[in-house]
């Protein structure tokens, strides 16, 4: 396996402000890796770190195994999907996307041949000889990815390419994004803030927060198993159990983290564990009852079935739930 | 409707408006009138007579052709340096962040809100103490200080209006600084500096002040019609220079006018 983009202990300060601080990563080659995490928390400062428009200030970058520092944006053979697209709006879409290809010296004919695939491959045939302005936000969205794809770089980075689409494209781009970069075998590097799209799309996913990584893994294991809180909280809807009652539970943690659909109320069936609670509140979400059960102040949700019955407001119930379903943390 | 009565101004109003406009400008279409006028040591009104013969005779004249040149070639380097300065500057100001930065953008500025008196006292003395002999160049550098300032102000509202990601995009995409400018900047802000170029020239045409202090033996157009008019001598001939004048320096402002207002849609349309 072939690495595509190293991090080893990078950091980029900006004055005191600490945007990246000792990020290591390796990315694989051909894989699609979401960077998740609020705004602020130094995922986007490690793209452009990638792209080369940061520097760091400590660390280390290797792409494809030559080192990144000090080669310029238009060294790397990475390309990069921005944010507001970034069209160049005195061009026409064709020379736009073929713009790329124009500064690198390809000759008119075939840089036009390349384009007009390219702009098929986003399915926008035909609209070469339009202006930026003329098109839609997913339109515009689709050249910006045409644009980067025709220059053939080894790594993708797109920078929350989907955050200024409504819902439905929304959902229908990661569809393509996916597929396109199955079909097309190139390391997509991915930034969002929306953890849906970061669980539903990627391969693996790093959770960023204050500049740090809190937890790398695949999309299940970032989700089942958060490392701390912060993950626990913006990843998932897990439980946080604090410390007197993971210690209850015969869990030596600062905290455990335990999902609402793997909590039962019932008596606890052979080896499995329990607490007991009074009803707090309780609402009705389709296809489960989501049901808070406060223990001893700490409030557990409880994703119940619809079809069992919900218990009374203040009413004292038990809850049960597998003993490997509680993951302990390494925060409080 | 009320909205009509608000906005029908009252006839004492129209007139003082009437009246004013024609204030400003009826001196100049004097000047025009005299330029055809028979009598040339004083201006009688209404002229004697009109003839088209004073431009055969300052066609004739070759001061009219040496002060003429002069301010054509001076115009044209001080807007060359103004615009290669005052895009660089407008450039670092907008796209970067460094120390200074608000102070050098008053100070680029300051040479066209201080009186040009000040600006030519203060280029006099410099060039004296520094031993530079007052030439055609020191006018190019008295006038290239007011220059760079409509230039840098045309290019800095232009450039503030290009996205930052627009040249990291074209990096990004592999073209490096200069293509970038060439490819991505220059077409974006070429009307504002085209603008602010043509501004500039009919500055520099017609300043007096500057000129006078940084001006060796010669003499640029403006100054030559001052010279002029203390001469009772074919007076109507500085009334046709006038007239070029008004032209050379007219339609440039109204060029840039026009492109600055197209220009408007040209640098946010993509976004």
């Amino acid at each position: 396996m072939t690495t595509a983009v190293l991090f080893d202990n990078v950091s980029r300060h900006f004055g005191a402000v600490r945007a990246v601080d000792g990020v290591n990563l390796e990315i694989a080659e051909g894989e699609f890796f979401a960077m998740l995490g609020p705004s602020g928390s130094g995922k986007t400062t490690c793209l452009r770190l990638m792209a080369g428009f940061e520097q760091p200030t400590g660390g280390h970058i290797e792409i494809f195994g030559e080192t990144a520092e000090g080669v310029p944006p238009y060294r790397r053979s990475v390309n990069t999907v921005f944010q507001d697209y970034a069209l160049f709006p005195h061009l026409s879409i064709l020379d736009n996307v073929a713009y790329g290809l124009m500064v690198k010296g390809v000759g008119r004919e075939e840089r036009r041949k390349a384009a007009e695939d390219a702009l098929a491959m986003v399915k926008l045939p035909g609209y070469g000889t339009r202006r930026p302005g003329q098109l839609s936000g997913g339109q515009r969205q689709r050249v910006a990815l045409a644009r980067a794809l025709v220059n053939k770089p080894k790594v993708l980075l797109l920078d929350e390419p989907l955050g200024a689409l409504d819902l439905k494209l929304r959902e229908q781009m990661q569809e393509e994004l996916k597929s396109l970069q199955k079909s097309l075998g190139i390391t997509f590097v991915f930034v969002t803030h929306d953890q849906g799209e970061a669980l539903s799309m990627a391969d693996r996913i790093a959770v960023f927060n204050d500049g740090r990584i809190q937890q790398l893994g695949r999309p299940e294991d970032v989700y089942k198993q958060p490392k701390t809180r912060f993950v626990a909280d913006f990843v998932g809807s897990s439980n946080v159990l604090p410390a007197k009652l993971c210690q209850r539970l015969g869990l030596k943690a600062p905290s455990a983290s335990l999902r609402p659909e793997a909590i039962a109320i019932a008596a606890p069936a052979n080896g499995a564990l329990s607490l007991s609670g009074t009803v707090a509140a309780h609402s009705f979400l389709g296809a489960v009852n989501r049901v808070v059960v406060d223990v001893d102040g700490a409030r557990v949700a409880v994703a119940s079935p619809a079809a069992l019955a919900v218990p009374e407001l203040g009413s004292p119930v038990i809850i049960s739930f597998d003993a490997n379903e509680l993951h302990p943390m390494e925060d409080a | 409707m009320r909205s009509d009565r608000l906005n029908r101004s009252p006839m004492g109003l129209k007139i003082a408006a009437g009246v004013g406009l024609a204030f400003l400008h009826l001196p100049i279409l004097l000047i025009f009138l005299y330029a055809f006028t028979t009598e040339e040591k004083s201006y009688q009104f209404p002229p004697p007579g009109l003839t088209t013969q004073w431009f055969a005779v300052a066609w004739n004249r070759p001061d009219v052709w040496a002060a003429l040149t002069l301010s054509v070639k001076v115009a044209s380097i001080a807007t060359a340096v103004a615009l290669v300065l005052g895009t660089l500057c407008a450039a670092a100001v907008s796209q970067t962040r460094f120390f200074g930065r608000e102070t050098i953008s008053l100070l680029v500025i300051l040479p066209i809100a201080l009186p040009g008196i000040i600006t030519g006292i203060a280029l006099r003395s410099a060039f004296s103490m520094a031993d530079i002999p007052f030439s055609f160049w020191t006018i190019v550098l008295g006038h290239a200080t007011f220059c760079i300032v409509v230039v840098y102000n045309n290019a800095v509202a232009r450039f503030r209006r290009i996205s930052g990601s627009l040249i990291e995009a074209s990096m990004d995409l592999g073209a490096d600084g200069f293509q970038t400018f060439r490819y991505i900047i220059l077409p974006n802000i070429g009307t504002a500096l085209l603008a602010g170029g043509m501004l500039a020239f009919a500055l520099s045409f017609d300043e007096v002040i500057v000129t006078t202090f940084t001006a060796g033996q010669q003499s640029t157009l403006p100054i030559w019609m001052l010279e002029e008019l203390i001469r009772p001598r074919q007076r109507p001939v500085t009334n046709v220079v006038a007239m070029v004048v008004v032209l050379v320096t007219f339609l440039p402002i109204l060029g840039a006018y026009y492109l600055t207002r197209d220009g408007d849609q040209i640098a946010g349309a993509g976004k």
